[in-house]
């Protein structure tokens, strides 16, 4: 479990509201939703590269703030009709602590692969 | 402190109309008590027509329910007539004896219908067209009996004809003059109004005088004779030719009464504590039997029960149009003409087209129009504001095409253009695209082409054309569309019902407004959010707590984020001026953050590009320190104030165009608006601060200060409309205020106010803002009363540490 990382407390999370976690070069924009689930994603929309992490949260989605693209924050899949799909990371909340697990369990290539 | 009483006697539309704007501007002033004659709550008696037709249910036209009454808290008697006035003891009766007192009576008792008094009008089959009762008995009849004939070619004796023959009755209708509706059309255009109405099955009889009416064996009318000596078989006789002010209760109650109960310019009767509106009214001599003027005098007698006692009713100028499906008539002032005037005429009788327009010292004084009654609307105006039209006598006929193909217009050059054609200049569509993914995706609503196309999906001024598009393409699926536009895919209630709901049902959070409308989406979506939170925002200032992930980043963070995810700031300059320490300060703030680019922007201040969003805080606490706030150039909010350099030092300057735009934009600045809101005021006609361009723009004069509304210099260029003139600058700081306050309550959110001028006329805008003194100085106070709680520097705020975390960035190291 060494590479799960404690970034946040839950509390310190805005809901409907996202943090940027930065890891060396590495931006991931992390969202809690209105009913408390937690997600985290690559900060950089497929499409053009906008911080997903300024987008307005809605359900299970987040809007970029350059071009109104949506993201699925389940899967980092675009909504129909737009088609891109933006890296994932696994998140998990123990004991009101946020913890991040950076070393993906698929590469990007691999959990984007229906769109290769 | 008790309340005074109000009693009003007659439950229908101009009495009703006068509540409600008394309610709007003086709630909780009376306690009102109601009594109607009918069993119904207030319905719009002008509907009566589509509800014969079957176009329209008796559900449909009610305006006000039984539940907003009670609502209101008005004691509503229904089926009591009032039958006795006892003007000492200020106490009326009705007819069962139900007693009510009064401080103040409202007389709105409505006209009765005049039934030829004639042999047999009093049969059984022979009623009137009045209210839902005669409708009722118009329908069951339509179901038993086979023979209608209808007394009056009039307005509503047509539409009862219409109605009566949808509801297959065979029809005839009978008239005294030699032509139909000679109170609101000429000959030729009443005879392109008969052929059309032979052509649906209606059969006429003109210039025949009716000499009594027939009982058959059943004890019901059977048969119509005429003087002529002629007769025709009737079933059921509708008599519709007028009507008569219902005097009767005020004559016996003592109160002056002509035509009409006589009223003064407030609507006032002879005794001073009771006023009438309406049908009942005769006003300076005339009384009215359409609604307008109707609507007109109940708001000034709702001024004037409200004590605020500045307007005046000066008697209207009435159009008319006929509420027959397929049937466009209209016409206005003094159609026929005569000595002194002039008349312009188009006439194609074979495309059932005629338009006549009556000039007299080149004003329009009458228009008549059969066929294409598009241009009603703008001769009526012509004919109001008494525009002298010499400019463009040449096409009025022709209309007002030369505005340009925002609205109707572009169908046809659409269907012209060339697949390559770029419909949507800002994600580059051409309307090869668009009609590819309509045929092959099978769409067939707007969203569905902007979510596969993005065209009209950014700006949205291509929206007209690519709507264009999908008609052309879809043909006639596409005008089924819902004409009514919901806001978002999470609802389907359109802006101004959310507008209404959260006023009226007093829904002051967002979780209020999703419970109560029923929303369909969890918690809304990037496009609902905002509208919703800034809609909430404006209507409870101060209550409402505004919600920050409701809105788009730039106004969360306060800068305008730019694509590689930077920020711009831009400090406030009031009306433009700075002075050396302030740019000292900026160049500190500019070298200190090590800011990229700098740059002048359009709206006269200075702008900072390229600023990192965790380095906001700290910059804006030092631009604070220097005496700047911000400048609010991200937000749906109020912008800049631009001036030019005015009597100070301009030699052409004819007032202190600078120094009333520094007023303008304290009294402005951080107010929260549907769209961007610019302003200007120019020193003189020269106009060098483009105010002609803004949202409210001010041109001084030297008599004054012009004020001109609605302009927008952006994606498509529209010159302001001239509100009015002014002399004083505390009366451009008020009306200024209004026009604002009036925006942003009623305007949709992301609707700049060019298209809301468009949409709702510059005519409402001027009732309500230069007419009507009392709502423009209550909108002023609203206006006022919200800044309170908006004027607070949001940079200084997150300087001194209020939503920290928005700017930090989580930093994990190896």
């Amino acid at each position: 479990m060494s590479d799960w990382i404690a970034i946040a407390k839950f509390e310190d999370l805005p809901r409907l509201g996202a943090r940027v976690v930065q890891f060396d070069t590495v931006r991931v924009a992390v969202f809690r939703t209105s009913s408390d689930e937690v997600f985290a994603v690559k900060d950089a929309c497929p499409h053009r590269g906008g911080p997903l992490s300024q987008g307005i949260v809605h359900g299970k989605l987040v809007t970029c703030p350059l071009h109104n693209w949506r993201i699925d924050l389940t899967s980092g899949e675009a909504v129909q009709p737009d088609r891109g799909c933006v890296h994932t990371y696994q998140t998990r909340v123990e004991a009101g602590q946020v913890y991040l697990r950076l070393a993906a369990s698929k590469s990007a290539a691999e959990s984007c692969a229906s769109h290769a | 402190m008790q309340k005074m009483k109000l009693v009003m006697v007659g439950n229908g539309m101009a009495g009703m109309r006068t509540i409600e704007e008394l309610l709007k501007i003086a709630p909780g002033l009376y306690d009102i008590t109601v009594f109607g004659a009918e069993l119904h709550p207030n319905y719009n008696r002008i509907l009566l027509s589509p509800v014969l037709a079957g176009e329209q249910t008796t559900q449909d036209i009610v305006l006000n329910s039984m539940d907003w009454y009670a609502e209101h808290g008005i004691h509503l008697h229904l089926g009591k007539k009032v039958g006795r006035i006892d003007r000492k003891q200020r106490v009326v009766e009705a007819e069962d004896g139900t007693r009510a007192e009064y401080d103040r009576l409202l007389l709105a008792t409505g006209s009765t219908p005049f039934m030829l008094p004639v042999p047999g009008a009093d049969l059984p089959g022979v009623i009137a067209f009045r209210d839902i009762g005669d409708v009722e008995a118009m329908i069951n009849a339509s179901s038993q009996y086979k023979r209608a004939v209808v007394i009056g070619g009039g307005l509503l004796g047509l539409e009862a004809a219409n109605g009566l023959k949808l509801r297959g009755m065979e029809v005839s209708v009978v008239h005294l003059g030699s032509w139909l509706m000679e109170r609101q059309l000429d000959e030729p255009a009443a005879r392109l109004l008969q052929k059309s109405l032979e052509d649906k099955g209606l059969k006429f009889l003109l210039q025949k005088q009716t000499a009594e009416l027939v009982k058959g064996e059943s004890g019901r009318v059977c048969a119509v004779n005429f003087k002529d000596g002629d007769s025709v078989p009737a079933d059921l006789v509708v008599m519709a030719v007028g009507i008569r002010p219902n005097t009767a209760l005020a004559e016996s109650a003592g109160i002056h009464c002509e035509r009409g109960i006589v009223v003064n310019d407030t609507l006032q009767t002879y005794d001073p504590r009771i006023y009438a509106v309406g049908e009942c009214v005769s006003h300076r001599g005339v009384a009215y039997g359409l609604v307008a003027p109707l609507f007109e005098q109940a708001k000034v007698a709702a001024n004037h029960l409200a004590e605020y006692g500045i307007g005046r009713y000066e008697g209207s100028v009435t159009s008319t149009k006929l509420k027959v499906t397929g049937i466009d008539l209209f016409s206005a002032g003094d159609f026929i003409g005569g000595e002194g005037t002039e008349s312009l005429v188009f006439s194609d009788p074979s495309c059932g087209d005629y338009k006549k327009v009556v000039i007299k010292d080149n004003k329009l004084v009458g228009a008549c129009l059969y066929g294409d009654t598009i241009n009603g609307a703008w001769y009526f105006d012509l004919l109001r504001e008494g525009t002298d039209i010499a400019q463009f006598r040449k096409t009025i006929l022709f209309g007002q095409h030369h505005l340009g193909d925002s609205g109707h217009g572009p169908a046809d050059h659409v269907a012209a253009l060339p697949d390559k054609a770029e419909i949507c200049g800002c994600n580059g569509v051409c309307k090869g695209d668009i009609v590819k993914a309509i045929v092959d995706k099978k769409l067939f609503t707007l969203d569905e082409v902007r979510a596969h196309t993005k065209a009209s999906s950014s700006c949205g001024s291509c929206t007209g054309l690519v709507e264009a598009v999908l008609a052309q393409t879809v043909g006639g699926d596409y005008s089924a569309a819902p004409s009514k536009k919901p806001l978002c895919k999470c609802t389907e209630h359109s802006h101004d019902e959310i507008i209404a709901a959260i006023k009226e049902q007093k829904l002051k959070s967002m979780r209020a407004v999703f419970d109560a409308l029923e929303w369909k989406t969890p918690d809304g979506c990037a496009n609902c959010r905002p509208a919703l939170n800034y809609y909430l925002l404006a209507r409870w200032p101060g209550e409402y707590q505004d919600d920050k992930h409701s809105r788009f980043i730039n106004e969360r963070a306060h800068g305008n984020i730019q694509k590689d995810g930077s920020f711009s700031v831009v400090p406030r300059m009031w009306g433009g001026l700075t002075n050396p320490k302030e740019l000292r300060a900026i160049a500190d703030v500019a070298e200190k953050y090590q800011v990229p680019e700098v740059k002048v922007t359009g709206g006269q201040r200075i702008d900072l590009f390229g600023v990192k969003k965790e380095d906001l805080p700290a910059m804006w606490q030092d631009l604070s320190a220097a005496g700047f706030v911000s400048g609010h150039a991200y937000g749906k909010a109020l912008r800049t104030v631009k001036t030019c350099v005015g009597s100070q030092w301009c030699r052409f300057g004819t007032q202190d165009s600078t120094g009333l735009g520094v007023k303008l934009e304290q009294l402005t600045w951080g107010s929260w608006m549907p769209h961007k809101f610019k302003l200007a005021v120019s020193g003189c006609p020269r106009n060098c601060a483009e105010a002609t361009i803004k949202d409210f723009g001010v041109v001084c004069v030297d008599s004054g200060y012009e004020l001109h509304v609605g302009g927008n210099g952006g994606i498509k260029v529209r010159v302001t409309d001239l509100l009015c003139k002014v002399e004083t600058e505390a009366q451009v700081m008020a009306y200024c205020g209004a026009f604002t306050q009036l925006y942003r309550e009623e305007a949709h959110y992301l609707e700049r106010t060019a298209p809301w001028v468009e949409r709702v006329g510059l005519n409402y805008i001027k009732g309500r803002i230069v007419d009507d003194a009392a709502g423009r100085a209550a909108l002023f106070e609203r206006f006022k009363y919200g800044q309170q709680f908006a004027q607070v520097d949001p940079w200084k705020e997150r300087a001194e540490g209020a939503d920290a975390a928005e700017f930090q960035t989580i930093r994990i190291t190896a």
